[in-house]
């Protein structure tokens, strides 16, 4: 049994990928510059939705900040594949966990302070009414 | 011991200098992984960890976004031009960026060095604009030290700009370095952290011009 066909069994055999690094299936320059380009048109409809979506009046208005946001989050994906490339191919697994990992941290902190200091703000007596007592 | 080999025959890792020993090599069954990976690993580590910095900074400007203190808030501020410009330079410097990978790939001096010069000079509009922007902010008063909001704005995208400063002299020393010693193996790795830093800081754009610029732009009785 050859060294090779013990373990390709779902991976590549000793060719751990990065993020940036071309795919282990040899493919020419041409496919590779379809999928950058393919990247950049995406990502310019995404980018030309999310100004449209500001300046059009056709989404319903209360819910054109989620809209904003769902379309920044496709948008980041869509850098993450096609120019970061971030897969989840077996020889891409610390790569995307350490993204999970990430994404978990952004998610605390972002959400986290939102969460307390809109508390804080909610139990704190504003500053009209501290005046007031203060007279 | 006998049993031991009966138990793991079905594991294709037997055999392999790891299970010969019965411990750990800390390289796992294929071995070390090629340079290349762990540097691009590492490297992408540090790019995690700056944007954990940076979603600190976003999370202050959202707590903040309504301390204006009585000055100009982001809807009366923001113009949407400027940023539809600015994005316009990030994203297609780096899809050049992109290129030049591909260029360094083939060897091919000429393109690694045409497609990094464009991709500088996009980056280089995209400082400019975002220059002149801040200054028109600061003649109008709106400077970071009118409100928290507008502080926690110029720290935030200031902040991003700051990294877009540095990846252009990054950029530059790495068409030096192309030019002067060829692509070498050492040479081609900081290439290889200089366009995923690169890209990055693309992805923090995106996130800068949708949540800060567009968001902002509403009306303000539209937001939460």
């Amino acid at each position: 049994m050859s060294e090779h066909s013990d373990f390709d069994a779902g991976s590549y055999v000793g060719e751990d990928r990065v993020p940036g690094e071309p795919l282990p299936e040899q493919r020419s320059v041409k496919e590779e510059v379809r999928g950058y380009v393919l990247g950049l048109v995406i990502a310019l409809a995404l980018t030309a939705a999310s100004f449209w979506a500001v300046s059009s009046h056709e989404i319903y208005r209360q819910g054109a900040a989620v809209a904003l946001l769902v379309l920044a989050v496709a948008q980041m994906g869509i850098h993450l594949v096609f120019f970061l490339h971030i897969t989840t191919s077996p020889d891409n697994a610390n790569n995307a966990l350490a993204l999970a990992f990430g994404v978990l941290i952004v998610c605390l902190v972002v959400f986290g302070s939102l969460w307390v200091m809109q508390h804080l703000n909610h139990n704190m007596v504003s500053m009209g009414t501290l005046m007031q007592m203060q007279r | 011991m006998s049993t031991t080999a009966v138990g793991y025959a079905h594991d294709p890792d037997f055999g392999r200098p790891e299970s010969v020993h019965g411990q750990a090599s800390g390289h796992g069954a294929r071995g070390p992984a090629p340079k290349r990976t762990v540097v691009g690993y590492g490297f992408w580590i540090f790019l995690l960890s700056d944007v954990i910095m940076f979603s600190a900074f976003f999370a202050a400007y959202a707590v903040l976004f309504k301390s204006t203190a009585g000055g100009p808030n982001a809807h009366e501020l923001f113009d949407l031009r400027n940023t539809a410009i600015e994005t316009g330079c990030l994203l297609t410097s780096s899809f050049t960026c992109g290129m030049a990978s591909l260029a360094v790939g083939q060897r091919s001096q000429k393109w690694t060095q045409i497609a990094l010069l464009i991709t500088g000079l996009l980056g280089f509009t995209f400082l400019a604009l975002e220059f002149h922007e801040f200054s028109g902010l600061v003649a109008r008063g709106a400077g970071p030290g009118r409100s928290a909001f507008l502080s926690a704005f110029f720290t935030l995208v200031g902040c991003h700009g700051a990294h877009v400063g540095a990846g252009l002299l990054w950029l530059g020393t790495m068409m030096a370095q192309f030019y002067a010693k060829g692509f070498r193996q050492d040479i081609r790795h900081r290439f290889l952290c200089f366009s995923l830093f690169w890209h990055a800081l693309d992805i923090i754009w995106v996130a800068i011009f949708s949540l800060v610029y567009l968001v902002g732009t509403l009306p303000p009785e539209l937001l939460p």
